[in-house]
């Protein structure tokens, strides 16, 4: 049994390939993009790629929390796999802090107007909330708590491999590992599920304001994070590890991408429906760029690779459990959420569609972090957590 | 209305229903059904049962909801009856999504409710033979069926081999009828002794 990943070593040059590239297009923004319009298209780009990453790594420390909490045993199998991408979250967080410290302070760029508030009464109004250090203040404890919890739920779960358990201990570490993911659960949705996408997204368009945003970012980035999840469980399959993952897991992992690309849908179309039955002109704003202005392809692509590809693809019972297929979805999935942050993003700082080479690049660039980053943590610790309590309930898992 | 003689077999465990469900159907015995208190994953592939199409009728019956929703309210409000409502065009479509959401699910439901009900072979007022009162209880119940190669004696013979607790032969209606249980009860003969009591 191939229970200890050893990284390959094409998977480490494809991943500093994807790095290197990413350096470059960051080099090449630098010189190519100048003046004022540049440097707002500069830091956009950066922005977006950053908190997208972020958020997405993110959702692996979701779905052990969640996975937890509901006492859910199917995933032990790979639970390593979310674990191990999870890890990478300080990392972008740290990125995402030096991100934000030059928006902010060092004034980078037209993102956030909230800077400047004098003289906007919407924006002298909410200045209590959108300003400088609130939001700083905020971002570093958001990402702080969630470096710290992270790292926590993988060392208890790394601890268990050395404990010696009988029932009594079983249960105590189920306990254990319940009040952790309650605790980090609450974090969770009181930054990811409200705060973090106002602070950082939301403000781009100062002036309007949604109460579905963050929910929409949250569905957004956490079917994302499920179908990264897949990539990584598909790619070491492939490789003759996780003997026993099976069709069974596959078929539950596809299962949340398709259900969470219809729940992404319904949050994409409440949003936007009730904005468009009230037709008010403060509301509208955020959509007219969108849905009428440059950006419509975008818009309306952003619809047909989330909603429509995955609703047709994903449906029927053999596609999930298709490796191929599943692979080719999740790839999919994640550049249409991708596109989903470009069209977040871009209409409210940059303005112009631009075909988008260097954000594609930089998003290449994270992309090989995180594969590094992760291929790193997979081969710390074996594949197979062989003493959790749940572990035969994964091997005999039948769907 | 065919009346025809099963072996009932009544099994306590999952763990011994298993493989004797294979090992009768591996000795070219005829299994009628196996009834089970609660869903047992796996039993349908153990039994060698095809994959439902329900999931397919479920499929189209959604489609025809959502094109019923769509082309009636783009009918009525486009040419039977245009309104303005709220200065929106005649055609709204983001308004029209809810409804044929609804539709789309109300449709799908029902249909394979219908669809589920005819393929087991079930409505109000329709009975079917129960083969052990404690099916819905506590015991895994295998009925087979007997040919004319297959005598009682043999069947039940290997049923306790395979590890049946209770076996019994009984002589009843395979489908269904339309009455009551305690009119139509001596269709049915009583269970007689169990064998290995």
């Amino acid at each position: 049994m191939k229970d200890q990943f050893v990284v390959p070593a094409r998977l480490k040059t494809t991943s500093f390939v994807l790095l290197g590239i990413g350096l470059l297009t960051l080099l090449i923004g630098l010189f190519a993009f100048q003046g004022e319009h540049g440097s707002t298209r500069f830091w956009a780009g950066i922005l977006q790629n950053s908190s997208f990453f972020l958020m997405v790594v993110l959702a692996s420390t979701f779905f052990i929390g969640v996975t937890t909490l509901a006492h859910g045993g199917w995933q032990i199998a790979f639970r390593r796999v979310p674990e191990a991408i999870s890890m990478t979250v300080p990392v972008l967080g740290a990125i995402m802090l030096v991100v934000l410290g030059f928006l902010i302070f060092g004034n980078k760029g037209h993102i956030y107007h909230w800077l400047h508030p004098h003289g906007d009464r919407i924006l002298e109004f909410k200045s209590p909330f959108l300003n400088a250090g609130f939001v700083s203040i905020a971002s570093v404890i958001t990402i702080g708590l969630w470096s710290l919890l992270t790292v926590k739920l993988r060392k208890m779960s790394l601890a268990e491999d050395k404990m010696q358990l009988d029932a009594e201990g079983r249960k105590s570490l189920i306990w254990k590992g319940t009040v952790w993911c309650a605790g980090f659960i609450v974090v969770y949705a009181l930054s990811m599920g409200s705060t973090t996408p106002w602070l950082w997204l939301m403000s781009i368009d100062a002036h309007w304001f949604s109460t579905m945003y963050s929910w929409y970012t949250f569905a957004s980035t956490w079917v994302s994070g499920l179908s990264l999840i897949a990539l990584f469980v598909i790619y070491l399959k492939s490789k003759g590890y996780l003997p026993m993952v099976n069709d069974e897991h596959l078929h539950d992992l596809g299962k949340f991408m398709f259900a969470f690309s219809i729940f992404w849908t319904y949050l994409w179309f409440s949003q936007y429906m009730l904005i468009w039955y009230a037709n008010m002109p403060e509301e509208t704003v955020y959509f007219q760029p969108r849905v009428w202005g440059v950006f419509r392809p975008v818009f309306f692509l952003n619809l047909v690779i989330n909603f429509i590809a995955p609703l047709l693809i994903l449906m029927k019972r053999s596609s999930k459990r298709n490796y191929t297929l599943v692979a080719f979805m999740a790839g999919l999935i994640i550049f249409g959420h991708w596109l989903d942050f470009f069209q977040m993003v871009m209409p409210g700082t940059v303005k112009h569609l631009n075909f988008p080479w260097f954000e594609l690049g930089i998003g290449l660039g994270f992309v090989g972090l995180i594969i590094y980053l992760t291929a790193n943590q997979l081969a710390k610790a074996p594949l197979t957590p062989k003493n959790h309590p749940y572990l035969k309930e994964s091997i005999i898992h039948h769907t | 209305m065919a009346v025809k003689k099963f072996v009932v077999g009544s099994f306590d465990d999952e763990a011994v229903l298993f493989p004797a469900v294979k090992k009768v159907r591996a000795a070219g015995y005829k299994i009628h059904d196996v009834y089970t208190p609660f869903p047992v994953h796996g039993l349908d592939h153990a039994l060698g049962l095809r994959e439902t199409s329900l999931h397919t009728a479920g499929f189209i019956y959604g489609i025809t909801g959502t094109t019923t929703a769509l082309s009636f309210m783009s009918w009525v409000f486009t040419t039977d009856w245009p309104m303005n409502i709220g200065g929106k065009p005649h055609f709204p479509l983001p308004a029209f999504i809810p409804i044929t959401f609804e539709l789309t699910v109300l449709f799908s439901a029902v249909g394979m409710v219908m669809t589920f009900m005819y393929l087991c072979q079930m409505a109000p007022f329709v009975k079917k033979h129960i083969f052990h009162p404690r099916q819905t209880d506590d015991l895994f119940v295998m009925a087979i069926e007997l040919t004319e190669k297959t005598p009682a004696a043999d069947v039940k013979a290997f049923l306790d081999s395979v590890g049946a607790k209770e076996i019994n032969e009984q002589t009843v209606e395979a489908g269904w009828w339309i009455g009551r249980f305690d009119k139509e009860d001596k269709l049915f003969s009583r269970p007689a002794a169990p064998v290995n009591a």
